[in-house]
């Protein structure tokens, strides 16, 4: 009984989202976001690990949502972590920011707060100084969208 | 412009790792939305954040729209010595707002 309930809660929170935002708005598309990671890569291979994403699982307005990034990192002059971009896939603009640090940064772990349209995957691509690269992903339920309207 | 707020703390021992914590007001409008005529309200955000220590690069953002308004962020520093953090917000009009916290060693 609670299950039903709570699928019928679900789709009626997306049917309202659906409507907020009107048939016309144009959403990134995946080849937005893989040129988006492109840019950000040059190209390079990027693997798993190093990188920790953390958002909520479920966000209750999507125009205020917590994410940090934290990176396993030495943080010395010859080995650091350079930048982490924040993509949202789904948003209109699928850019959300690229911190930046130094080996100042004594550790690199940064949070700030984000906006997301809709239910979907944020990304984050860590670049460190030697050039390797690390990602990581999380889903995040919205139940209101956050892009105005 | 609003001023900002931001969390340092005073007194650190060399070679600590602080948390700083900043706060700016700011509309941060998208460029997404559109007024009743159904004209796109232009876009207007802080598109980058800095913070430096005594003149040294710490740690920056660059923003697109899809930061929330009133801008937040928790980051590191390593401090070794006293002196003083600045911090600088840059509008996409130009603007610029600008923050100095100075720390010591204790």
């Amino acid at each position: 009984m609670n299950l039903d309930r709570r699928t019928l809660l679900t789709a009626s929170a997306a049917a309202a989202v659906a409507s907020f935002f009107g048939t016309g708005r144009a959403f990134a598309t995946v080849e937005d976001v893989t040129k988006a990671i492109e840019e950000f890569t040059g190209g390079a291979e990027v693997s798993e690990g190093a990188l920790t994403l953390t958002t909520p699982e479920i966000a209750e307005n999507g125009n205020s949502v917590p994410v940090s990034v934290l990176v396993e990192s030495p943080m010395t002059e010859d080995d650091y972590v350079e930048s982490v971009m924040i993509l949202a896939e789904e948003n209109p603009l699928p850019d959300v920011a690229t911190f930046h640090f130094t080996p100042m940064s004594g550790e690199a772990k940064a949070s700030t707060r984000m906006r997301l349209a809709k239910t979907q995957n944020v990304l984050a691509v860590a670049k460190m100084s030697n050039g390797s690269l690390y990602k990581a992903s999380n889903n995040v339920k919205v139940t209101i969208g956050g892009c105005g309207g | 412009m609003a001023k900002p707020r931001i969390k340092v703390p005073k007194k650190v021992s060399a070679g600590d790792v602080i948390t700083i914590k900043t706060l700016v007001s700011h509309k941060m409008e998208s460029g997404q939305r559109k007024d009743k005529e159904g004209n796109v309200i232009p876009r207007k955000i802080i598109n980058k954040f800095s913070c430096d220590f005594n003149g040294t690069p710490v740690f920056s953002c660059d923003m697109d729209p899809a930061v929330a308004a009133n801008p937040y962020f928790e980051f590191k520093a390593k401090v070794e010595e006293a002196g003083t953090f600045k911090f600088t917000w840059v509008d996409d009009d130009g603007n610029v707002i600008e923050a100095e916290k100075e720390v010591s060693l204790s």
